[in-house]
């Protein structure tokens, strides 16, 4: 994965970026000591790192517009950051870059019950959302498996979603307005507490643009009561085909599960081995989620049993209290850490048409074969947003290449069948090149327009989401080259 | 007229056209507008393209009848989540509205407050924009963040983006039953407080209505509740106990109301015959009976309330002008936005029809217009 080389131009002048950065931000905001930098050289996609020349922690929108000012002036890229959870590379530094960090900004601005909203700033991380609201009955629904880490910055400029959108949506569905930082340092108000937008929805295009259009250092965000309750049921099949049929099977019953988690064997005796959730060894497993009233659950979960006992599990159990749901969702959510426990692994998230799965797992079990490295599975499978962890052994001169090439054509895959790169995770670098597989040169040109639109001088997070080639003459103008 | 039979035949139209084109899917918007430019229609490009019930998935082209892709999804036991509903009743044009319209404006009924706006169930979009190119974003997967959102950007953006030739959105099942809890008699600011507590609650609320002319001459607040037989019967009754204290709510299964509802209460019945205007305004929830007071309180006008109080539907037949810019106003300084749906001419053709925006956002938009439309040909005054 290449990155662009750092402008010497730029790292020549840093002693006077350093000086100009200490004038708008308390003194500890500012680090540019490179032993400190290097806290900020990656993000959880640890295969590449780079220390950026410096590093911001502002507290309030004020330094964000008078840092990205400064930046601007001096030509210099800026790197966004969160919590730096991202598994696409969307918050590597180049050495050349300022990385602007909101993990200081974390205050509730607002709550506001009665008309079902939040607004916090944007370095708050994703779970503490809920954690300020659910002593009242509340909680904000997109739940990524990160959600103890990763910020709600984060969350919007990758669109993040979690295992509970297959009801609730994803970000850019509960996401009702931002306070964001242009390139040039000036503070917009886009959306509010209102529905929708009475224009060009520009909301919906900055949600999910990866960084490259501005800091957002505050969000509006939907809130929702909590359901009565919430039970799991775990289902296990004999062939992934047949696990595939049932999902297909209970979504066109109207059932409308919470979620409908999908495992495969390889992931199944990961996680077992790690979690020890006393799951039984099989080909596939199903977690399905349900919602309501205690009746409704039993009403929800009486259905969902009699279509998957016409495709013959090999186990249903349905969780008889909190407990023992507990226990069904532990090796799901301990699913990466187990991963992580046996080996070095690379974590897609390719998004397939749920008609789709039986034959897209099958061609990776034969790709994973040819490229001598195991994939497991485990995704969600109510939207078709598939997980394929590719094992490999970072150690091993050449594994991390070969993890690579299988994973690009897994991808190639999930867009053969009608699908796309990535469901939840976003671009980043990770799947930058590959993004000529899903779009012709003209449908990355429109793109590229917008973020001419509101960085015109591509200094936001430039060397992301577009191949390096097609984004190079971009990059390459006045301001950003003139350092 | 131009009316393209294909997607290759639109873009070219587009590609040769001399001057503004005034993209029009059914037509049945009529805004009022004085039509600028050749007239380009999109009602040649029809058919469901793929309809996956198992996935709740369906593309269809742009100039499709709405009427005929509920007709497809009736069949299979689905529906459009997000409800829309003509507005023939209101601009009193007749027509078929098609898909490509619905999302081009963003259209969402009830459910809205449920499962999201037409923006939020469309996956992806194929379009022609001002140059002429066909251009494509999104896909027909539920999750999809690969590159820009600009299907989002292109839903509501009425044509002034480019020219949409094929959607693809998410459906869903229909519910089993459907059930109601009818409150009447309350106050604007009593009832958009009750419709809050019922959006609070944990009883999934799929529509939250107030229409102060009521049905019958009395304000009547209906929240509705839909699923499995047995789960309504359940949450109907606790969502009337939750409400006790805004009097007692009758309990109703009967799916009137709300097929009304559609082009819902008093309002459709009300509002005919030329010389209307009508506004759609979002605010707030909370916002909107203090601002429906002041309004209402100097202009004659029928109103109700969607989403819970964050829609506004406004009606007037008379001192449209000096209402429109009181609207304006007023929602310029709380925060929202009130849009001209339709309105005689001389109203139509004096102001914007979208709420103006801050200077700094309207020079975004226009910057992103002139992106994609750098001619500025399409539907030019449409947005703004
Ligand atoms: C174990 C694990 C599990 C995960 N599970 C999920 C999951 O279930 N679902 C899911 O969707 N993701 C998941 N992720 C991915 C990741 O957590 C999300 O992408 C998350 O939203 C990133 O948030 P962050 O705050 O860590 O962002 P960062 O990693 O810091 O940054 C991510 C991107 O956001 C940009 N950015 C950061 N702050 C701002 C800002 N203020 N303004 C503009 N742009 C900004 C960055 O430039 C970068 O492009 C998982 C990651 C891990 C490590
Ligand atoms: C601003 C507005 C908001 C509305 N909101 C709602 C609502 O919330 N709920 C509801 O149920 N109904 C709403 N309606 C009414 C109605 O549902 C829509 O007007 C209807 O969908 C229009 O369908 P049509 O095919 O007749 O479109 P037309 O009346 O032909 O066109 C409507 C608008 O969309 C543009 N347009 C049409 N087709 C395309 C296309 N293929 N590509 C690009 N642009 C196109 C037109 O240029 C025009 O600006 C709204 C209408 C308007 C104008």
């Amino acid at each position: 994965m290449d990155m662009p080389q750092p402008n010497p131009a730029i790292v020549s002048r840093k002693a006077e970026l350093v000086e100009r950065l200490h004038r708008v931000l308390p003194d500890r905001a500012v680090i540019s000591d490179p032993m400190e930098t290097r806290a900020y050289e990656c993000d959880a996609l640890t295969a590449y790192a780079c220390p950026p020349l410096v590093a911001v922690l502002p507290a309030t929108t004020e330094e964000v517009a008078g840092v990205l000012r400064i930046c601007h002036d001096m030509g210099v890229p800026v790197v966004p950051r969160g919590s730096g959870t991202s598994l696409a590379g969307g918050a590597l530094p180049t050495a050349d870059c300022v990385v602007l960090g909101v993990s200081r900004m974390t205050e509730v601005l607002e709550t506001d019950y009665d008309n079902r909203f939040i607004r916090v700033q944007t370095g708050r991380t994703n779970l503490s959302v809920t954690g300020a609201i659910e002593g009242d009955g509340f909680f904000y629904a997109p739940d990524p498996s990160s959600q103890l880490a990763c910020a709600i910055a984060g969350n919007i400029a990758m669109n993040s979603g979690g295992a509970h959108c297959l009801k609730y949506g994803v970000t850019t569905n509960n996401l009702l307005g931002v306070r964001m930082v242009t390139m040039q340092g000036e503070v917009l108000d886009i959306g509010g507490a209102h529905l929708d937008a009475g224009g060009l929805d520009l909301l919906g295009v900055i949600c999910g643009s990866e960084g490259q259009l501005g800091v957002v250092t505050e969000a509006t965000l939907r809130i929702l009561p909590k359901p009565e309750g919430a039970r799991p049921v775990l289902i296990g099949f004999d062939s992934n085909e047949v696990a595939g049929a049932c999902v297909s099977d209970i979504i066109r019953a109207g059932v409308l599960p919470v979620a409908i988690e999908f495992m495969d064997r390889p992931c199944i005796e990961a996680c077992e081995a790690f979690a020890k959730a006393g799951y039984p060894m099989c080909e596939a497993l199903l977690i399905v989620e349900v919602e309501g009233s205690p009746q409704e659950i039993a009403h929800q979960l009486r259905l969902i049993g009699d279509i998957a006992r016409r495709h013959n599990p090999v186990e249903l159990r349905e969780a008889a209290d909190a407990d023992e749901a507990g226990r069904i969702w532990l090796g799901r959510k301990s699913a990466f850490g187990a991963m992580g426990q046996i080996n070095d692994y690379m974590c897609l998230d390719g998004t397939i048409p749920v008609s789709q799965l039986p034959l897209v797992l099958r061609r990776i079990g034969e790709l994973s074969g040819e490229y001598g490295l195991r994939v497991a599975n485990v995704f969600h499978a109510g939207d078709g947003n598939m997980h394929p962890l590719i094992l490999f052994d970072a150690n091993t001169p050449g594994q991390l290449e070969t993890c690579e090439a299988l994973g690009a054509e897994i991808l190639k895959l999930c867009v053969e069948v009608g699908g796309c790169l990535t469901g939840e995770h976003g671009v980043g670098i990770e799947k930058r090149d590959l993004m000529t597989v899903q779009y012709s040169p003209a449908d990355l040109e429109a793109q590229m327009r917008v973020k001419d639109v509101f960085d015109p001088d591509w200094l936001l997070n430039p060397a992301k989401v577009f191949p390096l080639g097609a984004s190079e003459a971009r990059r390459q103008t006045p301001r950003a080259s003139a350092a | 007229m131009l009316t393209p039979k294909d997607e290759r035949d639109l873009a070219q139209a587009v590609a040769d056209a001399k001057g503004p084109l005034w993209v029009q899917g059914g037509g049945t918007r009529a805004s009022g507008r004085t039509p600028q430019g050749e007239v380009l229609s999109v009602a040649g490009l029809t058919g469901i393209t793929l309809y996956e019930p198992g996935a709740l998935t369906m593309v269809a082209q742009a100039g499709t009848p709405l009427a005929e892709i509920e007709a497809a999804l009736e069949a299979e036991g689905q529906m459009l989540p997000f409800e829309p509903y003509s507005l023939g009743g209101v601009t009193g044009v007749s027509g078929d509205t098609t898909i490509g319209g619905v999302f081009a404006t963003n259209a969402s009924g009830a459910r809205r407050v449920q499962v999201g706006a037409a923006r939020d169930l469309l996956l992806g979009v194929r379009f022609v924009d001002g140059r002429g190119e066909v251009l494509r974003n999104g896909g027909r997967v539920m999750k999809n963040v690969t590159g820009y959102d600009l299907v989002k950007l292109l839903a509501g953006s009425r044509g002034a983006l480019g020219v949409l030739t094929e959607v693809a959105f998410k459906v869903l099942p229909k519910p089993e039953a459907v059930g109601h809890v009818t409150l009447t008699g309350l106050t604007d600011a009593e009832a958009v407080q009750a419709m809050a507590a019922a959006m609070g609650s944990p009883f999934d609320v799929s529509g939250a209505v107030h229409a102060p002319a009521g049905i019958e001459e009395e304000p009547t607040t209906l929240l509705r509740v839909e699923g499995f037989a047995d789960s309504v019967t359940y949450r109907t009754e606790r969502l009337r106990d939750l409400l006790s204290r805004f009097g007692a709510g009758q309990i109703g299964t009967s799916v009137e109301p709300w097929q009304a509802g559609r082009a819902l209460s008093a309002f459709s019945q009300t509002v005919r015959g030329p010389g209307g205007a009508t506004w759609f305004v979002s605010v707030k929830p909370g916002d909107a009976p203090a601002l429906m007071a002041r309004i209402a309180g100097a202009h004659d006008c029928l109103y109700d309330y969607d989403w819970a109080g964050g829609r506004i539907r406004i009606h007037a037949m008379a001192d449209q002008r000096a209402l429109h810019d009181a609207l304006r106003a007023e929602v310029a300084a709380i925060g929202g936005h009130a849009t001209l749906i339709h309105a005689p001419s001389d109203l139509a053709d004096a102001v914007p029809l979208t709420q103006p925006e801050p200077a700094p956002l309207a020079a975004l938009s226009e910057r992103l217009r002139a992106q994609f439309d750098p001619r500025g040909i399409l539907n030019p005054g449409v947005m703004g």
